[in-house]
């Protein structure tokens, strides 16, 4: 009896999601890891309720426009890319002029009834584009097509790292990269685009990066060397963790976080948070649902029924890996100090809203598919 | 390469493409394996120290400074307490911009460069969130001043504390000592728990010796701190232990009367009760307000004090070394008698000088035309010297030193105080030990006019003295009578302790020095009958002596009107009252105050008169 409701059920809601275009497995565990975020948000912000009504109003707002372009066919979304690209350049170029400066960098554009980061429009733009160029030539990529991609990567990641976000730039960067990288660069091209880095590396470090930047590596390295000045975020972050043990300290009883001795907790530092709450088990379980999101995204990417597909989704996943990877690095003291949010548990709208949108462009890769076929 | 660039083979591409998105995926495993291992090491390889440092972390130890114990005199009167006085201090954790909070306080709060200096070496070795004073004892227009403004700085804050007070100023300074602000020596020297949070130390005399019963103990408070060191709560608290109180053997009263009698004379005087080492009085003058020093001294006061020809600074009593002159020829005359090298009708006819047998040199009397036929008492009651110069050479040098030795000269008396210098006793050894020169028959001479190398400090002269009026029991003088404990307000008195003893051989032979130091109050021919002797309701021994400062050559004479005050002769006097039942003893030294007689025995017997007299 039960067993007839429920399929019954279950098959009900997937008409549901059919029509709506959406992916159920993806969705569920994205609802599993927005719910998770404003609990851990919860605790982080210090028992403060609006900031998680704030933070779960965006959830739904970036869940609605999640829905949205998921409903978009996918021609149209190729068709559209270099223009959603161009307008990011433009506005990217704006910023330069006549942007905002908050915490040191020029990142803000006010639109008046708006206030935002163009360069959150490249992080799906950049991936976008290049997936369109590149699913029309034969692969792997020829010379000329690599040279092209690359271009078109670098001109955008290129202007914000000048404003400077580096975070960004490296989000930007790495999701062009992912989709050359699946769409078969040799091996012998990026080895020698690796020994080539590394050999600039020593002049990247001298004209590329700020001084602060610089700053945050060395500390990386050796953060006692300053405990109270840069090298403090880490050390109180790895304290947390490490106090956090088994089992955490349990929800909202972080004696690191609930006392205000992890800066940013909420924002890009709420991972430590969240490791000296729930603990290693806490934490595993953590990275096993995202790296099933991961997964999740990569398997419809394979399942794709055309390049741009195929190359779009594969590469949003891989760059949503790259968040949680750089972020996690970064608060248990592995990778430098950069402005990487936790996806989908940070506080904060903009990176909410940019990887919903990307899911959204998942979403609708998966029902192209499933139309044609 | 230009058939595939032609055929677009959407199989071979899907597979180029899954091939990669595998990779892609077995790569992204790996990394999140990485991160995996280091939450493994950081949550359970590494828990326990990240653990200890969490608590560490949010559990801060305040330290509770302890009260610093009080000091009374012998009848309760209070020499040093302890009196809230505000304080600027500044948090450095709190405090964006140190630099410009500094320039700003400025406006009110007027602080020296020495301030400021002591601010920064306090700030160097903080422990984290404590305060660090920048300026102490604040008036009350800048506490006004400040309390308005304070809202504009974050990290400074107005705090009472209680300071170390010396409500009688100057009074008793040289007996008291006082205390400071812990600079980088003391700081060496004590523990970092005990003085967690203490800012003074006893830098001289009691409050030194004694820092330990007055210190107290310190208390801790385990406050629940956020990051920005703001105190959410109380863990846990133990109080600090107020430091004991002492009790001293000083009295207030007659401290201030032999203070008194100083006037405007330089010096020292030291009364002890011959009974048990209880000193009763020590003063050395001029006296100077150790309030100064508690917050800190200025550099403009403190070059004054360190520039006055006076020396206020210096503690006379403990340190100053002068030579006894003729205040030590009681000694020489009882162990004159004592080793049979005289008796007490012998006679020795003065004429004004002393000649060794194969020496041309003259070595003079205080009196020019001599004193004529002096036996023993004649030669103590008008202080002959040639009788001493005989009696030296007949002694040899060895038997004084050992006898002057027996009655502690030349060593330290051992009182509980800072600063105490051992004087010097002449002897063969440490002539030897000293310029490696034999010793010469001239020097056993002058040594036996207790002048030559030999040094005594006032304290000394007085606990020997004291010796001598017990017949050779020699206690080790001190200023504590007893120790209050806290916080069972308990006296422990501090035994009196016998540092030495001589046995006489024979009574009478001190019976018979004895009574020529009575001779010299009370005989008419007495050196210091004419300054003290008369309408005196008491019988006092005593004996005058004067000190030669600088020396004067064979063919020149002494004359005091011609000397700048400066190298005139130090002024001494010893006594014990009532000769028949010693209570008291006193040593009083007069810098450059000319004859014994004169300046130091009116003092000595203003104390006298002011103990014996109206005690009974």
């Amino acid at each position: 009896m039960s067993q007839v409701l429920d399929s019954d059920s279950v098959s009900y809601s997937r008409r549901i999601m059919d029509a709506l275009r959406l992916d159920p497995v993806m969705l569920s565990l994205l609802l599993i890891l927005a719910s998770f975020g404003s609990l851990v948000l919860y605790s982080a912000s210090g028992a403060d309720l609006d900031a998680v009504v704030r933070q779960m109003t965006r959830i739904v707002v970036a869940m609605l426009l999640l829905v949205a372009i998921a409903n978009i066919p996918l021609r149209m979304i190729r068709k559209f890319s270099i223009w959603l690209y161009i307008a990011g350049v433009a506005l990217l170029i704006a910023v330069m002029f006549f942007g905002e400066v908050g915490k040191g960098a020029q990142r803000w554009l006010n639109l008046g009834f708006i206030r935002f980061q163009p360069s959150e429009i490249l992080k799906l733009a950049v991936p976008m584009v290049v997936a369109a160029y590149l699913a029309n030539r034969v692969l792997p990529v020829g010379l000329k097509e690599l040279l092209v991609s690359a271009v078109l990567v670098a001109i955008p990641v290129l202007l914000i790292a000048r404003q400077p976000d580096l975070g960004t730039a490296i989000l930007v960067g790495s999701a062009g990269f992912f989709v050359l990288f699946l769409a078969g660069v040799r091996w012998r091209v990026m080895i020698s685009l690796g020994i080539l880095l590394s050999l600039m590396a020593p002049l990247l470090w001298k004209f590329a990066l700020h001084d602060y930047q610089r700053k945050r590596i060395l500390t990386l390295l050796d953060p006692e060397s300053d405990p109270l000045g840069s090298g403090y975020h880490i050390i109180q972050s790895k304290i947390a963790i490490g106090s956090g043990g088994v089992y955490g300290k349990g929800w909202l009883n972080g004696t690191q976080s609930q006392l205000d001795f992890i800066p940013e907790r909420s924002t890009d530092f709420i991972f430590s948070v969240f490791g000296e709450e729930f603990g290693f088990f806490g934490s595993v379980v953590l990275l096993l649902i995202y790296l099933a999101i991961i997964f999740r995204g990569l398997y419809i990417a394979a399942h794709s029924t055309e390049n741009f597909g195929r190359l779009l989704a594969g590469a949003l996943s891989l760059t949503f890996f790259v968040y949680l990877f750089v972020n996690t690095g970064m608060v248990t003291g592995m990778l430098p100090v950069v402005g990487v949010p936790l996806p989908l548990i940070s506080y904060g709208g903009t990176s909410m809203v940019t990887l919903m949108m990307g899911f959204g462009l998942i979403m609708s890769i998966r029902s192209a598919k499933r139309f044609l076929v | 390469m230009l058939k595939r660039e032609q055929l677009k083979d959407d199989y071979l591409e899907n597979r180029l493409i899954r091939r990669r998105l595998v990779l892609a995926a077995v790569f992204s495993v790996l990394l999140l394996s990485v991160v995996l291992g280091r939450l493994y090491v950081l949550q359970i390889v590494e828990h326990e120290h990240f653990s200890t440092l969490s608590d560490s972390n949010r559990v801060r130890i305040k330290a509770l400074p302890p009260t610093r114990g009080l000091i009374y005199d012998r009848h309760g009167v209070v020499m040093a307490d302890n009196l809230p006085a505000y304080r600027l201090e500044i948090v450095r954790e709190q405090v964006p911009d140190l630099e410009s909070t500094l320039r700003q306080l400025k406006q009110y709060v007027d602080y020296s460069d020495q301030d400021l200096k002591r601010f920064q070496q306090s700030l160097a070795r903080r422990r984290p969130f404590e305060s660090i004073p920048l300026r102490l004892n604040l008036n009350d227009e800048e506490v006004a001043r400040m309390a308005v403004n304070l809202h504009q700085f974050e990290g400074v804050e107005i705090n009472a504390r209680l300071t170390r007070n010396y409500p009688h100023g100057a009074h008793a300074i040289h007996a008291l000592g006082y205390v400071g602000r812990i600079d980088e020596k003391d700081l060496r020297k004590v523990s970092e728990v005990d003085y967690a949070g203490t800012t003074h130390i006893g830098k001289l005399g009691l409050e030194k010796f004694y820092e330990n019963e007055l210190h107290g103990e310190v208390g801790l408070q385990q406050v629940e701190v956020n990051a920005r060191g703001r105190t959410l709560r109380v863990l846990s608290e133990t109080p600090p232990l107020q430091g004991n109180n002492l009790h001293l053997t000083i009295d207030s009263g007659l401290q201030k009367v032999a203070e008194e009698a100083f006037a405007e004379y330089t010096g020292a005087a030291v009364a002890i009760n011959p009974n048990n080492g209880e000193i009763l009085a020590l003063v050395s003058m001029p006296v100077f307000d150790p309030n100064l020093f508690v917050n800190g001294i200025s550099f403009a006061n403190y070059s004054a004090l360190l520039d006055s020809s006076r020396r206020p600074l210096f503690n006379r009593a403990l340190s100053g070394q002068y030579p006894p002159g003729s205040t030590s020829k009681p000694f020489y005359g009882l162990v004159g008698l004592e080793s049979a090298v005289t008796r007490k009708e012998q006679k020795k006819f003065c004429i004004g000088y002393y000649k060794l047998p194969n020496e041309p040199r003259r070595y003079r009397d205080w009196k020019k035309e001599g004193h004529g036929h002096m036996d023993l008492n004649n030669a103590i009651t008008q202080s002959c010297d040639v009788y001493f110069y005989d009696l030296a050479y007949r002694l040899g040098i060895d038997r004084m030193s050992a006898f002057l030795d027996k009655f502690g000269f030349g060593a330290k008396t051992g009182v509980d105080s800072t600063g105490e210098r051992s004087g010097l006793l002449p002897s063969r050894e440490w002539k030897r030990g000293h310029d490696g020169m034999p010793w010469f028959p001239g020097e056993t001479l002058i040594t036996g006019i207790g002048q030559g190398a030999f040094l005594v400090t006032p304290l000394q002269l007085a606990n020997s003295t004291a010796a001598f009026s017990q017949k050779g029991v020699r206690y080790q003088p001190r200023l504590v009578k007893s120790v209050e404990k806290i916080p069972e307000y308990e006296h422990i008195e501090i035994a009196s302790r016998i540092a030495g003893r001589y046995e006489l051989l024979k009574e009478a032979n001190w019976e018979h020095v004895h009574k020529a130091m009575i001779n010299v109050v009370h005989g008419l021919r007495g050196t210091a009958h004419r300054s003290i002797g008369r309408g005196i309701e008491y019988t006092v021994a005593g004996k005058t002596g004067t000190a030669q400062v600088f020396e004067v050559a064979q063919d020149e004479e002494y004359e005091e009107e011609k000397v700048i005050e400066k190298l005139r002769d130090h002024a001494l006097f010893i006594s014990y009252a009532p000769a028949e039942n010693p209570r008291i003893a006193v040593a009083v030294i007069v810098e450059n105050g000319g004859h014994g007689s004169s300046v130091a025995a009116p003092i000595a017997r203003r104390i006298m008169d002011a103990y014996l007299l109206e005690k009974s």
